[in-house]
């Protein structure tokens, strides 16, 4: 996973709530094996008309947020089914941060296992970071991991606060299986108690 | 002996599943059972390749392949688009690989991975369960922790058989009363979206309890269950009794004899004790609950049969009335519009919320004696082999057929828009799935979230329709 520590860049208004990961990346393009190229699907039934043209009225495909790294939305990102494809729709697009009063869970959970760094404020704060964002080149936003602290434009520091243990994974870039691999032997030993007393569990 | 607090359902499943909890409090939870199918996994796979791991439990493992695949003939002479070959090939290679079960595709056990794991009596009382899937809240409706998981976590549990997870929020839906006439679990769970909203339940883990609840049949409990994820919460729960120990005495794989016994005293001992702490509790009663239909593009723009579109313009909220107009607009429709008044394309009786053997009788019994209205394309998807077996059995499908009915092989279907089986821009579906997203059905469809008794009723109306002026006209 890549880590994620500093990072300074455009950030994209959604004024929507409850985006579901079907927006995110639509069913018919979860086909693929690899984790790879999904950023040209992503949002893909508000990005492309039905001919398979650009939608210019959507936010991804104006000038400059076309290679936003930040996007700013209202409540619920992400509920929905629990692809992971939708994280890597949009790590694959370039969006490393996702900024919103709220986050459904799985896709939270998915969020930390790719690098890309989900950021809840309140409603009052994102809807002043959606105005900033609405500034396009002139504003870029920083989202600082390492202080917790996201900078307006403005210069103004709004702090937020990530789970500790996610937070030093993500610093480091840090491969969770790894680190679950050291406990091992509490695991064997979960296992010999439980098939003991529960030897129906057990082929 | 010191008296132990009293816990929750959720509480002692939890606990009896920690494997160590790290100091920030996050816990090791192991993980029982392990469903798989072929979305979710192929870069799970990867990544185990990659670090050199292997499946440490392939025995509480099983996979099944059941998101992209037709599911009409074509599946006997191979899968037609390339793509969808290629995931159900990476599948079935990584499987023979790894050592992991799986049901092949042209097995009678093949079907949704949500109701497979109960059917086959893998999916027990008591027990942790997870899948690449966010509709694993299925499970829970067996007295079991279930809930849905990204790949990366797939690729955590096949290599160490554990998550690292915070603990959950204990919240009871009780449902008090009985349930009204021409009402099901489906209607329920719909109702219950229509009060908690979208993100309800986030952070939370369901247990549903109530007169109402206790007198579901398994599939009713499923029903309910698997639309936990619907109101933000990941996982759903019925505690065991009677009900679920004769479904399970009905399986081919559950534990038969000594090893029953033994595992019955331990489930005995799952429900809810007297005085335990639920964070939220909500009350709902049974009997104000008619038959629900979703009119929006989330499954919490849900209304009774009887009510009309909404009026954007009556709302006050900017946020809220922006999205109701979105909703309108998208679906097609007109305020103040009676919703029995809107006409369907298509009608889908299937998906891991209603594609069980009780659903299909529950749809047949309507669609007896009557003919699918003219222009309407209604299909029916049983769950799995086994369901189609059983309706074949029942004559259920013939039943279906003769109203008109498409009776099809087992699977996802339309619930998803990722295999064949898709709406075209502008139709609009009477659907017993879960989703009623923008274009979740396939790009501008439009999806009407209702039971399968309701389902049929539409078929036969040409419209949505009240079923309770379509009561069954003969006895099955």
């Amino acid at each position: 996973m890549q880590a994620f520590t500093k990072l300074t860049g455009i950030a994209a208004p959604l004024p929507k709530a409850n985006v579901d990961t079907d927006q995110i990346i639509p069913a018919r393009f979860l086909k693929s094996i690899s984790r790879l190229g999904f950023g040209k699907n992503l949002f893909a039934n508000f990005r492309y008309k039905e001919d398979g043209s650009e939608n210019p009225d959507f936010v991804l495909n104006q000038e400059p947020y076309r290679k936003a790294e930040v996007l700013i939305a209202f409540e619920n990102f992400g509920c929905g089914s629990s692809r992971e494809h939708a994280p890597w729709a949009l790590l694959d697009f370039g969006i490393r941060c996702v900024i919103a009063p709220d986050f459904a869970d799985i896709f939270h959970n998915n969020c930390f296992k790719n690098g890309v760094l989900p950021v809840r404020l309140p409603k009052e704060v994102c809807a002043q970071l959606m105005e900033d964002a609405k500034l396009g080149a002139n504003a870029r936003i920083t989202v600082d991991l390492e202080r917790e602290v996201v900078v307006r434009p403005n210069g103004e520091e709004v702090p937020f606060k990530i789970d500790p243990l996610r937070r030093h994974l993500m610093l480091n870039g840090l491969d969770d299986i790894g680190q679950t691999m050291q406990h091992a032997p509490a695991i064997d030993s979960f296992e010999s108690r439980q098939k003991a007393a529960q030897p129906w569990l057990y082929a | 002996m010191s008296a132990q607090k009293p816990r929750t359902l959720f509480d002692k499943i939890w606990d009896a599943h920690v494997v160590e909890t790290l100091p920030d409090g996050t816990a090791l939870l192991y993980i029982d059972l392990h469903l798989t199918h072929e979305v979710t996994t192929p870069q799970a796979f990867d990544g185990l390749r990659a670090a050199g791991r292997g499946i440490r439990r392939p025995d509480a493992t099983l996979g099944v392949i059941d998101h992209n695949i037709a599911t009409d003939s074509s599946r006997y002479t191979g899968i037609v688009d390339p793509e969808s070959a290629l995931q159900v090939a990476t599948l079935e290679k990584n499987a023979a690989e790894f050592g992991m079960p799986l049901i092949p595709l042209l097995d009678e056990r093949q079907g949704i991975v949500h109701v497979i794991g109960p059917e086959l009596g893998r999916s027990l009382p008591g027990m942790t369960i997870v899948c690449g899937d966010s509709h694993t809240s299925t499970h829970g409706a067996m007295g079991a922790l279930a809930f849905g998981i990204g790949t990366s976590e797939v690729e955590h549990v096949l290599a160490t058989q554990t998550l690292l997870q915070k603990p959950a929020k204990n919240m009871r839906i009780s449902v008090d009363g009985n349930l009204a006439f021409g009402c099901s679990g489906k209607d329920i769970v719909l109702a219950i979206i229509g009060k908690i909203g979208t993100a309800g339940g986030t952070g939370h883990v369901i247990e549903y309890a109530g007169d109402a609840i206790r007198a579901l049949d398994m599939a009713g409990r499923m029903t309910v269950c698997n639309m936990t994820i619907e109101g933000g919460a990941r996982a759903g729960m019925v505690a065991p009794d009677q009900t679920t120990y004769d479904y399970i005495a009905r399986t081919p794989n559950g534990p038969k004899g000594a090893a029953l016994a033994r595992a019955m005293e331990w489930w005995k001992t799952l429900p809810t004790d007297a005085g335990a702490h639920f964070d939220t509790e909500i009350r709902l009663n049974a009997h104000e609950i008619a038959p629900q239909v979703t009119w929006g593009t989330n499954p919490e723009a849900v209304l009774p049969i009887t009510g009309i579109v909404p009026n954007p313009a009556e709302v006050t909220d900017e946020a809220k009335r922006v999205q109701m107009e979105r909703m309108v607009q998208y679906m097609g429709l007109t305020p103040g519009q009676k919703l029995t008044d809107l006409k369907v394309d298509v009608v889908f009786i299937g998906s891991c919320t209603n594609s069980r053997i009780e659903d299909i009788r529950a749809a047949a019994a309507i669609a007896k004696g009557r003919r699918v209205a003219d222009g309407v394309r209604a299909m029916v998807v049983p769950g799995s082999g086994l369901v189609k077996k059983a309706a074949e059995a029942e004559g259920l499908d013939r039943i279906l057929k003769e109203a008109g009915f498409e009776w099809r092989e087992a699977g996802c279907s339309m619930c998803l828009g990722m295999n064949p089986d898709k709406l075209t821009p502008g139709q609009r579906s009477a659907s017993t799935s879960n989703r009623n997203f923008e274009g979740r059905q396939g790009p501008g469809g439009r999806t009407h979230l209702l039971s399968p008794a309701m389902a049929a009723a539409a078929a036969v109306a040409g419209h949505l329709a009240d079923v309770r002026d379509y009561q069954p006209k003969e006895a099955l």
